[in-house]
């Protein structure tokens, strides 16, 4: 599966308000779920998303069990200057995925 | 006499061609920024999957599908719109997963890929992305109108313990609440669609199957001739409304 789709303004004005929107996916596995034959399915969810502006973290999400599959996180920041915004998730059988965008601010 | 009268009772729940509205039309308006939004369709991540299987060499003929198609946004435009659509080799109208698998199996020499596996929806995926906005035009004509004919005999046949027919629902309530839910008109405009309530991505026959086991009848397996004809009229019943998979549904 194509991993994650995230939507980054390419450029902003510096003081700008930004909407980053982000698209991951991911099973969202509860773990409260049995197999046909009565076997529990193990639970296998994301658990923490990390958003970081040039290091600095900007946002930070804990994610549970009832959070729907392919996880959809958008939020929204002040643009102060050039960089790299970097994403992170983290989450059970050890998954973890990261993406970064950048964005030029003038 | 009397046979005139039963034609012309049988076909007065059909829905005129001005009124017929996609399940867009009947869904939340959060549901409908999901779909309209492709970063924050679901759906889209079925799509750039397809697109990396696209360009992807396979099977024993070491063959991509992009070296004889070419680039996909110019040469699969409108495909989707127009399947099921005739196979000669198959005297029968083919779907766009059957035709998908035919291509794998002659050209490609690589195994066909199984009903609502992660391959198969992305690449139907892919393809039906680029139809978006084409007008839905399957081919009626001497081959095809048997098989129109034994799917619009299967959308009127009463099935299953609740001895239900698809037109009950769909023709003659839609507009209407099924339990929660608004009842559609049943138009296959957007599929594959990623609907909420799978959590995923699906094909159309996945959900005519859901239907069956629904009105609690036996589901028809995967690529049984039974879906096949009727996935063949549900496009004819919706000629002309314009294609937009991957659409999200509730």
């Amino acid at each position: 599966m194509a991993s994650a789709l995230i939507n980054v303004p390419p450029r902003a004005k510096r003081g700008e308000i930004i909407e980053i929107k982000t698209l991951i996916s991911h099973p969202m596995e509860t773990g409260y779920r049995r197999t046909q034959l009565g076997g529990a399915i193990p639970r296998d969810i994301i658990r923490t998303f990390v958003c970081t502006y040039n290091g600095t973290e900007i946002f930070r999400a804990e994610l549970h069990p009832a959070i729907a599959a392919n996880p959809f996180i958008a939020f929204s920041t002040v643009a102060t200057e050039s960089g790299t915004l970097a994403f992170q998730w983290t989450g059970d059988r050890g998954f973890s995925e990261t993406e970064s965008v950048a964005i030029t601010v003038d | 006499m009397c046979v005139v009268v039963l034609a012309a009772s049988a076909s007065a729940g059909e829905i005129p061609l001005t009124e017929r509205r996609s399940g867009y039309d009947l869904m939340s308006r959060e549901t409908r920024a999901m779909q309209d939004d492709d970063t924050a369709n679901p759906g889209m991540l079925w799509v750039l999957e397809g697109e990396s299987l696209w360009n992807k060499k396979t099977g024993d003929a070491g063959r991509a599908c992009a070296e004889c198609h070419g680039e996909a946004r110019a040469s699969m435009k409108g495909v989707a719109a127009r399947h099921p659509a005739f196979d000669a080799a198959r005297g029968r109208p083919v779907t766009l997963e059957q035709r998908v698998n035919l291509c794998r199996v002659d050209r490609q020499k690589a195994p066909p890929l199984a009903y609502e596996s992660k391959e198969l929806l992305a690449l139907t995926a892919y393809l039906a992305r680029q139809s978006r906005g084409v007008p839905i035009d399957v081919a009626i004509d001497q081959r095809t109108q048997p098989f129109l004919d034994a799917g619009r005999a299967t959308f009127y046949r009463r099935q299953g313990q609740l001895n239900l027919a698809c037109n009950q629902c769909h023709d003659d309530n839609w507009g209407r609440r099924l339990a929660g839910n608004v009842v559609p008109q049943a138009h296959p405009t957007g599929y594959p669609l990623y609907r909420l309530e799978w959590q995923s991505l699906g094909s159309l026959q996945r959900r005519l199957r859901g239907c069956l086991t629904g009105i609690r009848a036996e589901p028809y397996e995967y690529g049984a001739a039974e879906l096949v004809d009727l996935e063949l009229f549900l496009m004819w019943r919706a000629r002309g409304m314009p294609f937009e998979a991957p659409a999200v549904r509730p």
